[in-house]
């Protein structure tokens, strides 16, 4: 067995959006959402690695994100780089979201080096959100886009 | 609350020193502080005669003469002086020459003997790596089905460290005596614990430490049989000729002397020690699977020691469980702590899918558990797995009656 983790390693604001994640949750199960035009779904990591974050995001006609949801599973530094994504892309413009960095999120959390991984992670939950919705709303895609959705293959 | 949190729930890493045996060892340090091997003056004798009384007390514990007590630093350390002079004894062809010989030892072992088994292959020795079943029970069939003409050492140990399966040890012991094969096992989790007899059982060589039963740290132990047949050993150590030659080096006497103590402790305590914590184990179990779903033990349902369990619970994530019962002192199957996770490879020797590797405990009972405790840890293990899986998105996945595992997912 190997050494996991050192609770006093993390951030009190780790701690604090483990225990009071904000925006759980999502707007209707995957198949519902899949297909619902105003949201984009985002769906990175894998259960092998440790970490899957799913983000979902409502866009309301003018192009700004109303509304933000996640769900982790993942260590604390993952579920506080997602709960944090969510509350930073509230209230701001496709565009303006896709600005967000990984570094500034690391920054926010003070998360220590091994942990970086959780803030690519969340950074990549965002843009893969938007590359959902202008896929569903045939809106070209810029930039660096993940697949939306992981493929059920059976 | 009745008990102080932490809870200490990681005995099988390793246990309080009983205080009993701490009184024991005191008088070594400022008192009777002389060299076992010095043969001239009081101080010397005196250490010897804690020696001497400690060695009985190990073999009394294990049903075997105080001459075939070597004494070590520990676990590891008898299982290196065992495997590898063993090995380096009973080889077929001198070193730089093919076929020196063939060992069996399985996947889930202990690293403390898969590498001295590597270092033995890369040395010219075959090795076989059994691969345990889904319920992690090496079995006597399982070692026959392996044995060669030229096998030379079988090591397979008593009761598994991460998930507490026991093995046929017995039965494999008896299978190594009818075939003329050296037998070796790393009982670091059975004895002191579990009713040992090295004759009944068929043992040549077993490895235990002082700190997995209540004993100090830095000291352990390694029995070598001397009768039918009379095991010899190729030393790792040179010195003093200190153990017959076996293991050089001044004696560890204040660990020696708590380690015969908590021999003694053992030998006296370990059936209603055992009955009791089985009774705590069996709670932690029933209550944790009936009230949170998707649960899974790990490892054979009875063949297990009745302190450890080892439990994964779907869709949460190991670190984040951990950070949920941080109370609560226990060993975890996963580490999150690079980029890539590495779950127990226990576990997936037992073909336990990563998921639920990574989501693993293991907690593990002492002579101090108590049901308070017990029940204290079932409420947050209970609370954190339900706080996790509402954020969960796998956890989702599966409420929808989606196979998680059939997911092609993205990885980086």
């Amino acid at each position: 067995m190997k050494r996991t983790v050192n609770l006093m390693a993390y951030s009190e604001k780790v701690i604090d959006h483990y225990q009071h994640p904000r925006n759980v949750g999502s707007f209707g199960t995957s198949k519902e959402v899949a297909v619902r035009k105003d949201v984009g779904v985002g769906i990175v990591g894998a259960p092998e690695c440790g970490d899957v974050m799913q983000l979902q995001i409502r866009i309301n006609e003018q192009g700004i994100i109303e509304d933000a949801r996640f769900k982790c599973f993942g260590c604390g530094s993952a579920i506080a780089s997602s709960s944090l994504a969510t509350e930073w892309i509230k209230g701001k413009s496709v565009d303006e979201a896709l600005t967000i960095k990984n570094t500034q999120i690391v920054e926010e959390l003070s998360l220590p080096p091994v942990k970086i991984h959780c803030s690519v992670l969340a950074e990549d939950s965002i843009r893969s959100a938007i590359a959902d919705y202008k896929k569903k709303n045939a809106l070209g895609t810029e930039g660096k886009t993940t697949s939306a959705s992981p493929v059920a293959a059976h | 609350m009745a008990f102080k949190l932490p809870i200490y729930m990681d005995n099988a890493a390793a246990t309080r020193t009983d205080p009993r045996v701490v009184e024991a060892i005191l008088p070594y340090f400022t008192e009777k502080y002389g060299n076992s091997a010095s043969r001239n003056h009081k101080f010397g004798w005196d250490s010897e005669d804690a020696i001497d009384l400690a060695r009985e007390q190990a073999a009394t514990l294990i049903g075997a003469s105080p001459k075939e007590i070597v004494w070590t630093s520990g676990a590891t350390e008898s299982n290196n002086l065992a495997i590898k002079g063993a090995a380096h004894m009973y080889e077929r062809n001198p070193e730089g020459t093919p076929g020196r010989g063939h060992i069996i030892t399985a996947s889930h072992e202990h690293k403390a003997v898969l590498d001295p088994c590597k270092r033995l292959q890369s040395e010219g020795f075959d090795v076989t790596f059994l691969s345990p079943p889904a319920d992690g029970v090496i079995t006597r069939a399982m070692v026959a089905a392996a044995m060669r003409e030229d096998t030379i050492l079988v090591t397979i140990m008593w009761a598994n460290n991460e998930i507490g399966t026991i093995n046929e040890v017995p039965e494999i012991g008896a299978l190594c005596h009818e075939r003329g094969i050296i037998f070796h096992t790393d009982a670091t989790q059975w004895v002191g614990k579990m009713p040992t007899d090295v004759e009944r059982d068929h043992i040549d060589l077993m490895s235990w430490a002082g700190h997995k039963m209540y004993g100090p740290k830095g000291c352990g132990a390694l029995y070598v049989r001397r009768r039918n047949p009379r095991v010899r050993l190729e030393a790792i150590q040179d010195g003093g000729g200190h153990e017959r030659g076996m293991r050089s080096g001044t004696l560890n006497v204040t660990g020696i002397v708590g380690f015969g103590k908590a021999c003694e402790l053992a030998s006296l305590e370990m059936d209603s020690e055992r009955e009791r914590l089985l009774l705590l184990r069996r709670k932690l179990e029933r209550e944790l699977s009936s009230r949170l779903e998707v649960v899974q033990v790990n490892g054979h349902a009875e063949r297990r020691l009745p302190q450890l369990t080892n439990i994964s619970f779907g869709f949460v994530e190991g670190e984040s469980l951990l950070m949920g019962i941080k109370d609560i002192a226990c060993s975890s199957g996963s580490a999150c702590t690079s980029a890539s996770l590495e779950p127990s490879y226990v576990l997936k020797a037992l073909g336990v899918g990563d998921e639920l590797a990574h989501s693993s405990l293991r907690l593990s009972l002492g002579r101090w558990s108590t049901e308070e405790e017990v029940d204290y840890a079932i409420e947050a293990i209970v609370k954190a797995v339900n706080h996790l899986r509402t954020m969960s998105p796998l956890w989702d996945l599966h409420k929808e009656g989606i196979d998680v595992s059939k997911i092609e997912w993205q990885t980086h």
